[in-house]
């Protein structure tokens, strides 16, 4: 057996066991987006959305669905990893993977598989929700699977880099309250940025969640806020930049290695 | 002693930390295949850091290592594969079932399930957990915890086993039969490394040993030729009938311990039959002796300078 194979036997087995985890604890993984993402559309989508009338052509309850549905993908990859690897490192069952010839890429791509998993799982239940309330159709499927896959795979990322360095549980929830849901709030899940004032739609285009939700309502929608080359180019980049800082991280050992 | 490429080969390994402390001041240790090898030190003294160091959880500052042969820092995933590790605290997931532990484990080495199944109950079976095979390993005992770490470090047969205090809090005759399944191991070929608070477990299980102590390797070789080390033997006479005070004997290194026992320290080649002579003149009948604590514990005491009845 080559090293490769026993490597993808590894990575096989880590990212089983990330999926695994996702249904052993349903009740906290998969159930509260939902439930969460339902009040989202009652209030903002039937009750309030009622009064705003349309937007791009579209009701308010359809123009904030694709964000809806994002907004599920990035806090539930994020969470997923970030509570999976701090929790195997608080236990300290991360040992089992550090002392074992399994690669750090391998490792990375696991959590990061687990994470993708998750968000993907979650918004494909969100979508379902929202289809209770309003009528979907997909215009472009490969823009929907490639910003999801994107999305899920950046924000897992992310997740990861706040574990590494999470020295205790309160560590773990300051990025998704301070950093993560103000981002994702003003990131354009429930407005269009060409709606904001000069300033405020300068300062939007420096949040990556703006360019992701854009072109994942593009996906869905079909209307254009940005140009999908730039949404893609900053997606990748993020992409490459966490992945290549997380694998860093891994290999010095921070958080893990004393 | 064989002369095959040594199972462990450590050379000049320093660990220091960035606040100043030094954990292993240097240290060379040879392991050779097939032996049952004790390292011995009191807390503190750098074993688990080594272990740490072998295991990859700990970065070290100087040396190198030889796993069969094979460098530890240019092949290092290859000198893992052939290393099993059991470690001194709990580090598996609480919440996960026991057989999954175990084969998660032999997934991550490389072994498909095919394989690491039939494997997983085969180890299971020998460490009498096949039957909590489905618990959560958090409801497991503290002693099946332990026996847990030691199947999951075995399932994808290791050629080098660490066992890092492998029956610390385990009761007696559990500690027994995992001794028997660690004996039969070693047996069949596994070379093993224990470190571990009871030197009688040491001294039943390993051929060779080597104790360190701050940091350093203070002695290192046969179990016999270490005790050959030792001058003095220190016994324990239970006495017949109490004594208020010692009376003036001519015995050297006596003392009473209590009303009922007498400590004396002798040279290793010294005579015991003069000592009874003298007690019994002055009407000191003894009941009992024995050895106040085994040979191995008085080597370690000797060249730790530890406390004797302190732990290792």
């Amino acid at each position: 057996m080559t090293r490769i194979h026993e490597n993808w036997i590894g990575l096989q087995t880590l990212v089983l066991k990330e999926v695994t985890r996702i249904f052993r604890i349903w009740s906290q993984t998969l159930i509260p987006p939902m439930i969460t993402m339902t009040l989202y559309f009652v209030i903002f989508g039937s009750v309030i959305g009622a009064r705003v009338g349309k937007i791009s052509g579209f009701s308010y309850m359809a123009y904030i669905a694709p964000g809806l549905i994002m907004m599920s993908v990035i806090t539930n990859s994020y969470s997923n990893v970030v509570s999976s690897f701090f929790g195997a490192k608080f236990a300290r069952h991360v040992e089992e993977l550090m002392v074992s010839p399994l690669p750090l890429t391998c490792i990375l791509l696991g959590y990061m598989a687990g994470g993708m998993m998750r968000g993907l799982l979650t918004g494909s239940l969100v979508t379902l929700v929202a289809l209770f309330f309003t009528h979907l159709e997909p215009a472009h499927p490969w823009i929907i699977i490639t910003v999801a896959l994107f999305t899920s795979a950046i924000f897992s990322l992310a997740g990861f880099t706040n574990a590494i360095f999470a020295k205790k549980f309160d560590d773990i929830a300051i990025v998704p309250t301070f950093v993560l849901t103000p981002l994702t709030y003003l990131g354009g899940v429930f407005y269009s940025i060409s709606l904001l004032p000069p300033f405020w739609r300068t300062l939007s285009r420096f949040n990556p969640i703006v360019y992701m939700v854009g072109a994942f309502r593009t996906g869905i929608l079909g209307i254009q806020t940005m140009p999908l080359t730039t949404a893609y180019g900053i997606m990748s980049l993020f992409l490459v930049a966490l992945f290549s800082a997380n694998l860093w991280l891994l290999k010095r050992g921070i958080g893990l290695r004393s | 002693m064989p002369t095959d490429t040594p199972a462990l080969e450590i050379r000049g390994l320093r660990k220091s930390y960035r606040h100043g402390s030094t954990a292993l001041k240097g240290i060379d240790l040879t392991v050779y295949p097939g032996e049952f090898f004790a390292l011995l030190g009191p807390n503190g003294a750098g074993k688990t850091t080594t272990i740490g160091i072998l295991t990859s959880l700990v970065t070290k500052t100087e040396g190198k290592i030889r796993v069969f042969g094979i460098d530890h820092d240019k092949k290092s995933a290859e000198a893992r594969a052939l290393m099993g590790v059991v470690p001194q605290e709990i580090n598996f997931n609480l919440f996960e079932r026991v057989a999954d532990i175990v084969i998660n484990q032999a997934g991550y080495y490389g072994v498909p399930r095919a394989i690491a199944r039939p494997r997983c109950q085969q180890l299971l079976e020998g460490l009498d957990l096949w039957p909590y095979r489905e618990a959560m390993a958090r409801t497991l005992s503290g002693g099946f915890k332990r026996r847990l770490m030691i199947a999951r470090a075995l399932i994808h047969e290791p050629r080098l086993l660490i066992l890092d205090e492998p029956t610390a809090g385990v009761d007696v005759e559990m500690r027994h039969e995992t001794w028997s399944f660690l004996r039969t191991l070693n047996l069949s070929g596994t070379t093993i490394i224990l470190t571990t608070h009871y030197l009688e477990e040491a001294e039943l299980l390993c051929e060779r040993l080597a104790i360190i102590h701050q940091g350093a390797i203070v002695a290192q070789g046969r179990k016999r030729d270490l005790l050959e080390l030792l001058n003095q033997q220190t016994y324990i006479l239970d006495l017949f009938e109490p004594l208020a005070t010692l009376p003036d004997l001519p015995i050297r290194n006596i003392q009473l311990l209590d009303p009922h026992q007498i400590e004396i320290v002798i040279d290793r080649n010294e005579d015991l039959n003069p000592i009874f002579e003298v007690l019994a003149s002055h009407h000191i009948r003894v009941q009992s002796l024995r050895n106040k604590s085994n040979r191995l514990e008085e080597l370690f005491l000797n060249l730790t300078g530890g406390v004797r009845d302190s732990h290792t």
